[in-house]
């Protein structure tokens, strides 16, 4: 590809360069040539400020040699790599074919390190420190700019190390959450429930699932109305992991806490999307990545949550 | 008559120089110099004697340091892979990188006050280029004889004795110099391993490429740039005329005592034969490993060894005269006429005490920066993730990621504190162990309650200490207080 936009610049960074090289060869002949007048005690006979006396120190011969090797050597790469014009050079380097071959030979490298854990289940690798290690760098560097460099995750992104999951938290969900995505999808439904005093009253019932403090009338109102959401959330509020809609029982508030929240979750919806992380990793990464943060929640010992 | 016009606009005039020499006997040289090979004659002497003791000293510590032990490790081991630094009980991070600097101002320093003091002490008795240049000359001394048996062979024709001598001194010399190479590499890769895997040729290809390197380097430089190096190379030689005055010590020729010049017989009276002390006999300038006459006066290419004053010191004995007719003095001192007594004085002087004070400065802060250095470093990231979020219990939370860098050699345990804001705390656990030199990355929850201050950026310190030792780091933050 030419990143030239007229064959014109080509023949002339072409010139430029190769005549810059023969008037460097030129020059050296020249000054091997010349002569330069000097007396006897090494001086050149010119005198400033009446006894600034100019020296003449010649340059040791084998020095000009240096400067052959660097024609030499200016020559040789501009025949192996890309440097006049839109001459390829002999090796046909690209900086891209370089990155690729790196990348491959990364991928090698690392190969054998993953090939331990294709036979261990998710719950032991999570055991494995060099594993958890490995885990804990791939989401360092991929995860943690939503989920947080603690995992748990901030408005609108999930907390990983708890135990509560809108796809589920088997190994093999994580897998599948992590290789193809998730997209949650909740519908605007402010017109479904009615006036906005319905709504109002839906919220208040919203906020009474999971015991927080709420208005106990207007949540008796709204109980009646919950039959729209409980299509997704069930008629207990427990939610439904198959379709990712969330427990509303428990005191976890991914999209914000407070009856204002959740009015506006309910006449707006949301959509939330997990994005897909096949193409980014190969699948013994996702599995070591998915034993990671599974066993952020499964710590031996710990206890899962806050 | 040319002239030059200044940036002021004012003309200055190139005279032709006074001295007609060169208009009468002009001679067309080229501009580039043919390289005379230079045979230095050996000699003994004071200088000479110091000269040893100074490369027995540099090359005991360079050859012999990286076979020391410490406790568990090599003692000074510099291990690019895990970028840690070993000296003796100091275990240094990439982060520790002011000391080099400070080792470097105080090399550069120290080097100033040599010469302002007494010229290129440096050039003659420590630098690598001379003192290797020394050891190589000491053996091809050993194979080919000294200084005429030298340039004999070398004018002859390849005889059988001369490739055996000549073959047997490059085979010495790689010796010599592949080992330099090696003990090298043996800074940066603990030796003992290295030797292993050279007796076992499993060296790794850096290694091996590193080795050769330096190997070469030596060899090179030692056995024929040698005094290339000093004139055509070296910065040094310079810009050392910005460090020297008029009572600069510097090996000098004394030329009142030694004008006239000439060649006498030893029982001749010089004042009845109108001569000076210099019998002319060239010796100064055979054994000079630059090439250089030192009768010429200071010269950029003088290294300062001292060889000249010895070898004049044995021909003055010779001839029954004074010794130091080629001396360490000062231009002052010989101009003068000063004795011992009289130069020492002259040696304390507004530069001397300048560089001496400045120098004197550094190392007491580098020393003392040394001594309260806490053996561990911590570095606090704001999580990028997330700016803040409200958790169960209706309270603010942000994450940190703290990199605490353990550098002691056994494995410490660290707690983290965080004040700063009325109510703040931390919520995740508070003590962390970190292995031996390493360093470890590790999230921490800090806390507040809801409405606990207002919306917007708050400074927060964390405070980090190591109990087992009682230090503690203090590492400045914000808590980010969202809308």
């Amino acid at each position: 590809m030419s990143d030239f936009t007229n064959g014109f610049w080509s023949f002339y960074v072409t010139a430029v360069t190769l005549v810059g090289i023969v008037a460097c060869l030129l020059l050296l002949w020249f000054s091997g040539k010349a002569k330069a007048m000097t007396a006897h005690d090494n001086t050149t006979g010119h005198v400033w400020d009446g006894d600034l006396r100019e020296m003449n120190n010649p340059l040791p011969r084998w020095w000009v040699w240096l400067f052959v090797i660097t024609v030499v050597f200016a020559l040789v790469y501009l025949a192996l790599y890309p440097g006049l014009g839109t001459y390829a050079g002999t090796l046909k380097w690209t900086s891209l074919g370089q990155h690729a071959a790196e990348m491959k030979k990364g991928e090698e490298e690392v190969a054998p390190l993953y090939a331990r854990y294709a036979a261990m289940a998710p719950e032991d690798i999570a055991k494995d420190p060099q594993a958890m290690a490995i885990g804990e760098r791939l989401f360092m560097n991929n995860c943690s700019q939503c989920h947080g460099s603690d995992a748990r995750g901030s408005k609108g992104f999930p907390n990983l190390a708890d135990n509560d999951w809108l796809h589920g938290g088997a190994p093999d969900k994580i897998i599948e959450t992590l290789t193809n995505g998730r997209m949650g999808n909740m519908p605007a439904l402010g017109a479904a429930l009615g006036t906005s005093d319905d709504v109002k009253n839906v919220a208040q019932y919203v906020l009474s699932l999971s015991g927080s403090p709420h208005d106990s009338l207007r949540a008796a109102l709204g109980k009646s109305k919950f039959g729209v959401c409980a299509a997704c959330h069930g008629n207990d509020g427990k939610g439904n992991q198959a379709i990712g809609a969330p427990n509303l029982t428990d005191d976890i508030w991914l999209h914000g806490y407070g009856e204002a929240a959740i009015i506006s979750m309910i006449n707006n919806g949301k959509v939330n999307q997990m994005p897909a992380q096949a193409d980014k990793f190969s699948a013994p990464q996702i599995k070591v990545l998915a034993s990671y943060v599974w066993g952020l929640s499964h710590k031996p010992g710990a206890v899962a949550g806050n | 008559m040319s002239t030059r016009k200044s940036s002021s606009g004012k003309v200055i005039p190139i005279v032709p120089s006074e001295d007609a020499a060169i208009a009468a006997d002009p001679e067309m040289v080229s501009l580039y110099e043919a390289h005379k090979k230079i045979y230095p004659r050996s000699v003994s002497g004071l200088f000479q004697n110091w000269r040893w003791v100074m490369v027995w000293i540099t090359q005991l510590v360079f050859y012999g340091l990286p076979w020391l032990d410490w406790g568990q490790r090599q003692a000074v081991l510099f291990d690019l892979g895990a970028r840690r630094f070993y000296i003796f009980n100091l275990v240094l991070y990439p982060q520790d990188f002011i000391y080099l600097t400070g080792i470097l101002v105080i090399s550069a320093l120290s080097l100033f006050l040599f010469t302002a003091v007494a010229g290129r002490l440096w050039c003659g008795y420590a630098c690598p280029q001379t003192v290797y240049t020394e050891i190589f000359l000491w053996i091809e001394k050993k194979f080919e004889g000294d200084r005429s048996a030298r340039m004999r062979r070398d004018a002859g024709k390849l005889t059988a004795d001369k490739f055996v001598r000549k073959g047997g001194k490059h085979l010495a010399w790689l010796a010599v110099a592949f080992w330099t190479g090696f003990t090298f590499v043996g800074y940066f890769t603990p030796i003992k391993q290295l030797g292993g895997e050279l007796i076992a040729l499993h060296m790794s290809s850096w290694e091996v490429f590193w080795t050769i390197f330096y190997g070469f380097a030596t060899y090179g430089n030692a056995g024929f740039m040698r005094e290339q190096v000093c004139k055509h190379m070296c910065p040094y030689a310079r810009f050392q005329s910005a460090m020297f005055d008029r009572d600069t010590l510097i090996v000098t020729y004394d030329q009142n005592r030694g004008e006239p010049r000439g060649a006498r017989s030893r029982k001749a009276d010089p004042a009845q034969l109108n001569l000076g002390a210099c019998t002319d006999c060239t010796l100064c300038v055979q054994v000079c490993p630059t090439g250089i006459d030192i009768r010429n006066g200071l010269q950029y290419e003088c290294i300062g060894c001292g060889a000249c004053a010895d070898v004049c010191d044995t021909v003055m004995d010779k001839m029954g005269y004074a010794r130091g007719l080629v001396k360490y003095s000062t231009q002052n001192g010989v101009e003068k006429n000063w004795d011992t007594p009289q130069i020492v004085r002259h040696v304390v002087r507004p530069r001397v005490l300048l560089y001496s004070g400045i120098l004197l400065a550094i190392v007491l802060a580098m020393a003392i920066s040394l001594v309260l250095r806490t053996p561990f470093k911590v570095d606090v990231v704001r999580d990028r993730g997330s700016l803040a979020r409200i958790v169960a219990g209706g309270k603010i939370e942000n994450v940190y990621r703290l990199q605490i860098m353990n550098a002691t050699e056994s494995a410490q345990k660290y707690r983290v504190d965080v004040s700063g804001l009325d109510g703040v705390q931390l919520a995740s656990e508070n003590e962390f162990t970190v292995d031996a030199t390493q360093s470890r990355w590790i999230a921490v929850r800090v806390q507040l309650p809801y409405e606990g201050a207002v919306p917007g950026s708050h400074p927060i310190r964390f405070d980090i200490s190591a109990p087992e030792h009682g230090q503690h780091v203090l590492e400045k933050s914000v808590f980010l207080v969202p809308r």
